[in-house]
């Protein structure tokens, strides 16, 4: 009984010391999760405006942004007299600067104005002050901060119209005459070379340079249509008023979101911070990516991962099927098998220069030699690309799927294949249709380990493709519609670029935080469709007796 | 003998030089006198690597009966069960001596498409081993790699091998659901409606009850009495019982040898060999 007791004794230290890493683990996984769910979400809840007036009679307006001890006389927190806020003032074009730490113990006043409006706008960030006028050329349309205040949201919607039309001809028309005039460029020059040896493309040529020219006309009447429409666009001027009296002018269509902040009831700033997680999945990134939406960055990385998931997976079962059914598991065998293991361990980085080198140089330069040798010496797939940071992406985890499909087979009974070979079936016949079959729950774990893997990798594909901001995302509506050698925008370099390459990195810092929870919901979610199409088939064939 | 086969078995029996090399015909307690035999065993050996299974084994699987081989646990019943469709050769360092001849025609001949000779010797495994597949997908899976593609056609292949294997009724509505959601005995009857849709002309019984109640194993063996009908059956078990009640045949193997092979109620009531009467009344094995 004593000898029992000792057992359980040592074993429930055992049992202690292994919960406790476990509670370890999760205890930071759910902090890091906390970090990003507070600050990434909190980022778009708007928080009230403050005016504040200091002893030396300056007066700020902004949203508070945190607030700290203030440094004693030898720097250090110890010492400390007192607090400091700090307050989001923005008005970047007026002031130069977003932030200002002011001490509690300066502040002579402070109220919450409730005419204080905060306007997003296009450039320059948020202003943060008063409405006094709008002005269309010398007619006065509106004064005062009460009037200004009526028709400023409803004007804000007219414009947002017509920058959307303005959009649309850019994207529509425009861009369809210029994708022609540039396909009629390259086919010109590849007919001008072969000109020398065959007179009779004279003709062609000929009808190309008339429909240059119509083309050319037709673009100048879209461009004449744009630049009206942008007249019309800039036509109204805002005046404003800062907190401390500097009257300031900017075009309303600038404005994206003009909010009367401390008049706002619970309801409108819910509506306000749906809508703006709605533009921050949505929208474009605007202002060098510190404002706006992030969908190109999502959209690039969920259709990188895709083509990667389509390269990697058959490469990987083809290849674990030889190994496991078919290579004899000699030392040969055996030495693969661990340089296909180690090659997981290979830092990520070699994979990206490998893929230049490979990839984006032999491959890709080929195939311009080959295709599109009209367009040279401008690359086409001759340089970063999606496709080519996709299959770096597969090769760096081709191992894992490899890895995992050769469990998924090992775990096949033999009874089973001896049972398909005992119909009659042959070798190939028993592989393919039973073999790897039964082996699609590993297979699929092999793909969702890859995925997640590809989705937060990061440093092989700011070599081959992935770009701080691409012009274009690679699906459009030209032929052939999906563009594999475009660059394309990635969350992962997204968060780099936001959080250490912005000109506002203090302004982004939330953004920063936002756009990593993206992240972590993109590969989430891709893993939560992966998990449940295999414990479907997992469910299907279910119940295994014996 | 070697010393291996010693390890693995302590008791060496005492009759063995007389019987160990004798042809079929030479012995009549190896000598049921079968006429038109399906499969003729000569002289077989096999070896696994350097241990020697199965010892120069002679005799004729007759027509349309059930054949059952007895004998205790490592005898080699199995290992010899799995020469006729030659699904030894899916293991590395196995010999064989001998001949098997079916239908006349020798199943080793390098002539001989190893695939179409399993196609006409089917086998049932001890362990149910239903494809992770549908129950149709399972039955049809034989017929579709040998070249069935109408629909129409492999309807009626799994209805009938389904009804042969006394299974039609209770799966008839869940056709599409997982074989493995089966009962254990269900999977072993769909396993043996596997075997017969490619319509073979031996079926291989390899301890197909051993994991089974008594009662799906008393549906087993009815099944087997029906399906005598329209092919040979072979059954490997070491239930004496078993093969009591279903062989016409009952070869007993002990040590990799054959002591004896006679009509069952012979082997059972009236052995000729020590040996086999002491394994039948339950001293060894």
């Amino acid at each position: 009984m004593t000898k029992r007791t000792g057992n359980t004794g040592s074993g429930a230290v055992l049992t202690w010391l292994c919960g406790g890493a476990l509670a370890l683990n999760l205890v930071l996984v759910a902090g890091l999760m906390a970090v990003l769910l507070v600050h990434g979400a909190g980022y778009f809840w708007q928080k009230p405006l403050v005016q504040v007036e200091t002893r030396d009679g300056s007066v700020h307006l902004g949203e508070p942004a945190g607030d700290e001890p203030v440094p004693g006389p030898d720097g250090s927190i110890a010492t400390s007299t007192g607090r400091r806020i700090r307050l989001k003032v923005g008005n970047r074009d007026v002031t130069g600067r977003d932030f200002v730490w002011i001490d509690e113990s300066d502040i002579v006043r402070r109220e919450r104005p409730v005419d204080a409006w905060q306007l997003e706008r296009l450039e320059w960030g948020n202003f943060y002050g008063f409405l006094h006028a709008i002005r269309r050329g010398d007619e006065v349309v509106a004064a005062g901060r009460e009037q200004v205040g009526g028709i400023l949201p409803r004007m804000i919607e007219q414009k947002e119209r017509e920058r959307r039309e303005a959009e649309r001809l850019e994207r529509g028309p425009i861009a369809d005459v210029n994708w022609a005039l540039e396909r009629l460029r390259i086919e010109r020059r590849g007919l001008e070379r072969r000109l020398e040896t065959d007179p009779a493309v004279a003709g062609r040529l000929a009808a190309l340079e008339r429909e240059r020219e119509r083309l050319e006309r037709e673009f100048s009447v879209l461009a004449g249509q744009l630049h009206a429409m942008r007249r019309t666009l800039d036509r109204e001027l805002l005046v404003v008023e800062t907190a401390d009296g500097i009257r300031h002018e900017f075009p309303v269509s600038h404005v994206v979101r003009a909010i009367p902040v401390n008049r706002l009831g619970l309801a409108g700033r819910v509506g306000l911070y749906a809508s703006r997680i709605g533009e921050f999945l949505t929208a474009e990134p605007r202002e060098s990516n510190t404002e706006g939406g992030i969908f190109p960055a999502i959209f690039g990385t969920v259709m990188m991962v895709f083509i990667m998931t389509f390269a990697v997976t058959p490469f990987g079962v083809v290849a674990a099927v030889y190994l496991r059914e078919y290579a004899g598991q000699g030392w040969l065998t055996r030495t693969i098998r661990i340089a296909v293991n180690n090659l997981a361990g290979v830092p990520s980085i070699v994979f990206g220069v490998f893929g230049l080198g490979f990839f984006v140089y032999l491959v890709g330069g080929t195939i311009d030699q080959l295709f599109f040798s009209d367009a040279l010496p401008t690359p086409t797939f001759g340089t970063g690309g999606i496709l080519w940071g996709a299959l770096t992406l597969a090769l760096l985890t081709v191992p894992v799927v490899i890895v995992a499909t050769e469990e998924g087979l090992a775990a096949v009974p033999r009874v089973v294949r001896e049972g398909s070979l005992a119909l009659g079936a042959t070798r190939f016949e028993t592989t393919w249709r039973v073999v790897v079959p039964a082996a699609a729950p590993g297979i699929l774990t092999g793909m969702i380990l890859a995925m997640a893997r590809a989705a937060g990798e990061v440093a092989p594909l700011m070599i081959v493709g992935m770009v701080k901001l691409a012009p274009a995302l690679p699906v459009d509506g030209h032929f052939p519609f999906v563009h594999l050698e475009r660059k394309f925008m990635h969350l992962g370099f997204h968060i780099y670029d936001v959080g250490f390459q912005s000109p506002n990195v203090e302004a982004t810092k939330p953004l920063v935080f936002a756009t990593a929870l993206l992240l972590i919901a993109v590969v989430t979610a891709m893993n939560v469709v992966a998990i449940v199409i295999r414990s479907h088939l997992r469910r299907k064939y279910a119940g295994s007796a014996v | 003998m070697t010393s291996s086969d010693s390890t693995r078995i302590p008791e060496p029996p005492e009759r063995l030089p007389d019987v160990a090399p004798s042809p079929a015909g030479t012995d009549p307690a190896l000598d049921p006198g079968i006429t038109d035999p399906i499969l003729s065993v000569r002289g077989l050996s096999l070896h696994y690597g350097t241990k020697q299974a199965l010892h120069d084994i002679s005799l004729d699987i007759p027509r349309n009966r059930i054949t059952a081989f007895i004998g205790p646990s490592g005898c080699g019943k199995s290992t010899f069960l799995r020469c006729f469709n030659r699904l030894n050769d899916l293991l590395d360092d196995v010999r064989i001596s001998g001949e098997i001849l079916f239908d006349g025609q020798s199943v080793f001949s390098p002539d001989i498409e190893i695939n179409a000779l399993r196609k006409r010797i089917g086998m049932v495994f001890q362990k149910s081993n239903p494809f992770p597949k549908s129950v149709y997908e399972n039955v049809a899976y034989g017929p579709r790699v040998h070249g069935v593609r109408s629909k129409r056609v492999l309807d009626e292949i799994v209805e009938r091998s389904l009804r042969a294997a006394a299974l039609w009724d209770e799966v008839k509505d869940r056709l599409g659901d997982s074989a493995l959601s089966l009962s254990g005995g269900q999977q072993q009857r769909l396993c043996i409606a596997r075997a017969i849709a490619v319509e073979p002309e031996v079926v291989l019984l390899d301890e197909p009850c051993s994991a089974l109640d008594p009662l799906a194993t008393a549906r087993i063996e009815e099944l087997m009495k029906d399906l005598k009908e329209s092919y040979t059956l072979v059954i490997v078990t070491h239930s004496m019982q078993q093969a009591s009640r279903v062989a016409d045949y009952t070869a007993f193997l002990y040590l990799g040898r054959l002591f004896e092979y006679g009509l069952s109620e012979q082997v059972f009531i009236k052995p000729r060999k020590k040996e086999t009467e002491d394994y039948i009344t339950g001293r060894f094995g």
